[in-house]
């Protein structure tokens, strides 16, 4: 049985396929009528319908950012449809028993076990696990609710958490990334349509790994989830992202927002494995994916790991950050980030220390194939109060091949005279040479580039979840084919 | 069993003929020493056999065990049994060596039918081999060449060579560069592998190495082509006399 979300991957794009469910979907288009119809769909408080229209009116003043490293034609916001759901989850699934049988098939071809049964048998090899399933714009599924909460921790969509946990989600919701942050942003807090929210009280180590998964099904359809995961003091919580699109011609959006948020000595990984549908090899179709998540360190000692792994997706526009807040705190970010043929990235992540004593560490690693290019950026910034403060930046790219770019930005605006900020970059390239050696020792060169490849990614790879590294592997060796000539 | 055979070859790289008509025929359970001047085509011999990419044969005839060769890929050569040790052996950074080996092992194991050997077994046999030619066993944790000194890279193609038991090996100047001790080690390797059922073609330099591994032929190889052959006596000759004898 399959057990964690990335097995789904052996050969080609395997989650490339449709469901045939009927959905309810809102036609193309985006104004105030679409915001209120969302909020009423999942018949919100009044003061959250306010804050998304806020957020709507900020967004329709704003302009599409155009720094990025990436090209493509101007997106038009009113072909897209903002809401899209399964009809047979209208009125919201009260247990897994009244989930749509074709839906629930969906995620068994996907390998994500929505039975807890199911679960529970693939517990030995894969660990606990538990799964908010997000199905285009709303979540069909969350297991293990009540061993969950047996310990306290609330792990729910986030439409419910507005209707159960109004407070906590009123107090954090848009305090990492308020909703004028960025173009894509005030976007998804106008139109965001559903997610995960996780809260771990004080003192709690949350007893098993939390994990979204996201699918997009509908054509046309734009993916807007927010995410909200705050642990508390001394708490901890070990979270994992999967996302997979079917196959589509057209470009999808997919604009999410992350918020962490870690108070006193608690501590918060976020490990992400993006494998949203690239398109083809001529560059047609494929994910948008403009995300923005960042993470507070708001207590001391507290701290916050964002690990990634991004192999889908035609565009990834994405910086996972920390703000270091809390005295001692510490922030880490990891990053594998491959691209291949028409495929462009521009990804990395900012740290930003503004109390004292605080730590970051930056690991990123490029690989670029076929005619994809691939960027880094980073920015490292201390403030004055951050007395003590030190980074560490190691930037490494691979590249296969000569017709691919690889490029790094990186931003140090430093003004902590006390601060220590290192920054090393390497490029290299698998060498012909290599590959022989390789093919010498009877090793065939697709094998040897994934070995080479995956040799490469070894620091970042260490820091996922055990049961997702090795197919962390996998995923890019298959995103890897045809990368040799 | 006749191994390799190599009738009036022609070959060259990237557009520059380098072997002008060289012949050489090979039996199994004989060491062959190839000697020749810097720049005769010694390398370029070895990298046509190997099938390196670049490497283009014009004209003549290669087969090994009864095989032609021309058509065939590096690595279902090397999985055949060809096996060449590299004058400049490169490095692969983040590639363990014990990964690499593994990854070499599986695969030719996977060319005859076979699945992986038990990890346990594989490790104490890498184990033993290491411990035989003198390296540290933290080797194998590092990278594939990643940092090791010139005798310890050429020590290392002696271990790929020993676990990977091929039918020919080709050893391209693997004396070079070695400290008296690394050579006996080097030498007492190659005397462990060769039997009846194989082949090695040593291409060296010095006479030292013939004393410790004695080849059964000796060829020179010059400009392309194979000017003398003859016994052992003919490089204790070659120590004596050089080149020029031979090639004016
Ligand atoms: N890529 C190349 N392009 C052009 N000429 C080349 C190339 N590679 C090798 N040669 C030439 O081919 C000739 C034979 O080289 P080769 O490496 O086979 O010599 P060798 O006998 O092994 O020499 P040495 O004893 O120095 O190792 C040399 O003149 C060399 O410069
Ligand atoms: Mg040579």
């Amino acid at each position: 049985m399959r057990e964690s979300p990335l097995d789904i991957v052996d050969q080609e794009y395997r989650a490339g396929f449709t469901t045939d469910v009927e959905a309810d979907t809102l036609p193309p288009g985006l104004d105030e009528g679409v915001v209120r119809y969302i909020s009423e769909k999942k018949r919100e408080p009044r003061w959250m319908v306010d804050w998304r229209l806020a957020a709507y009116r900020i967004w329709r003043g704003m302009a599409q950012p155009d720094w990025a490293h990436v090209h493509f034609p101007p997106i038009d916001f009113e072909a897209i449809s903002y809401y899209s759901a399964p009809k047979s989850l209208q009125d919201g699934p009260k247990s897994l028993d009244e989930v749509d049988p074709e839906l629930l098939r969906t995620y068994e071809k996907l390998g994500i076990p929505l039975h807890e049964q199911g679960a529970l048998a693939g517990v030995a090899k894969a660990g606990n696990v538990a799964v908010d399933a997000v199905f285009d714009s709303v979540s069909i599924a969350t297991t293990f609710k009540d061993k969950l909460k047996e310990a306290g921790v609330i792990f729910c969509p986030i439409s419910e958490a507005v209707q159960e946990h109004p407070d906590l989600v009123q107090k954090y919701l848009g305090s990492v990334v308020p909703q004028r942050d960025n173009f894509y942003a005030a976007l998804n807090c106008a139109v965001f349509s559903d997610g995960s929210f996780v809260y771990v009280p004080k003192g709690v180590r949350c007893p098993m790994e939390l994990s979204t998964y996201f699918r997009i099904n509908e054509r046309n359809t734009g993916q807007f989830e927010r995410t909200l995961i705050v642990a508390d003091a001394g708490a901890y919580v070990s979270y994992l992202e999967g996302c997979t699109a079917p196959m589509r011609d057209e470009n999808q959006l997919h604009a999410a927002v992350v918020e962490l948020v870690a108070l006193d000595d608690a501590e918060i990984k976020y490990s992400t494995v993006q494998n949203w549908y690239p398109g083809d090899q001529d560059g047609k179709g494929g994910i948008y994916n403009f995300v923005t998540k960042r993470g507070a360190c708001l207590g001391r000692a507290s701290k916050i790991s964002w690990t990634q792994v991004e192999t889908g997706s035609a565009i990834t526009w994405k910086y996972p950050s920390v703000v270091l807040r809390g005295a001692g705190s510490v922030g880490e970010f990891y990053s594998v980030a491959m691209t291949n043929n028409r495929q462009q990235a521009d990804t990395g992540t900012k740290m930003v220390h503004l109390g004292p004593d605080t730590r970051s560490t930056i690991i990123s690693k490029g690989i670029s194939a076929g005619r994809s290019q691939n960027s880094y950026r980073g920015l490292v910034r201390t403030s004055p109060a951050a007395r003590g403060a030190r980074n560490y930046t190691r930037c490494d790219s691979l590249l296969l091949g000569d017709t691919c770019g690889a490029h790094t930005f990186p931003y140090i605006e430093n003004k902590s005279p006390s601060a220590t900020v290192e920054h090393e970059a390497t490029t290299s390239k698998v060498s012909d040479d290599q590959l022989f050696l390789c093919q010498q020792r009877g090793i065939d060169p697709e094998k040897a580039i994934s070995m080479i490849v995956n040799g490469f990614c070894k620091d970042v790879f260490r820091e996922l979840p055990m049961e997702f590294a090795v197919e962390a592997g996998k995923l890019l060796e298959v995103s890897l084919e045809g990368a040799v000539g | 069993m006749s191994l390799l055979q190599v009738d009036d070859l022609h070959a060259g790289v990237d557009g520059q003929a380098i072997l002008k008509g060289l012949t050489l025929r090979m039996d199994a359970g004989e060491v062959h020493a190839l000697m020749g001047p810097n720049g005769s085509g010694k390398s370029t011999l070895a990298n046509v056999l190997a099938g390196r990419p670049g490497y283009e044969v014009t004209s003549g005839r290669l087969s090994f065990k009864g095989r032609p060769l021309d058509q065939e890929a590096p690595e279902v050569r090397a999985q055949a049994g060809l096996f060449m040790a590299f004058q400049y052996p490169v490095e692969i950074p983040g590639v363990s060596n014990m990964e690499f080996l593994k990854a070499a092992q599986d695969s030719h194991r996977k060319a005859n039918g076979l699945g992986p050997e038990s990890p346990v077994a594989f490790m104490q046999r890498v184990r033993t081999l290491t411990e035989g030619l003198a390296l540290n066993p933290e080797f194998l944790k590092r990278g594939v060449n990643e940092g090791f000194s010139g005798g310890e890279k050429k020590r290392n193609e002696i271990l790929q060579m020993l676990l990977l038991e091929p039918t020919l090996a080709v050893l391209d100047e693997t004396d070079s560069g070695l400290d008296i001790d690394a050579m006996q080690t080097v030498a007492s390797g190659v005397n462990r592998f060769r039997s009846a059922n194989n082949g090695v073609l040593l291409i060296t330099h010095y006479q030292r190495l013939l004393n410790h591994v004695v080849p059964d032929f000796v060829h020179v190889l010059a400009d392309g082509r194979i000017v003398e052959s003859g016994g052992k006596e003919l490089a204790h000759a070659l120590e004596e006399r050089g080149y020029a004898w031979l090639t004016a």
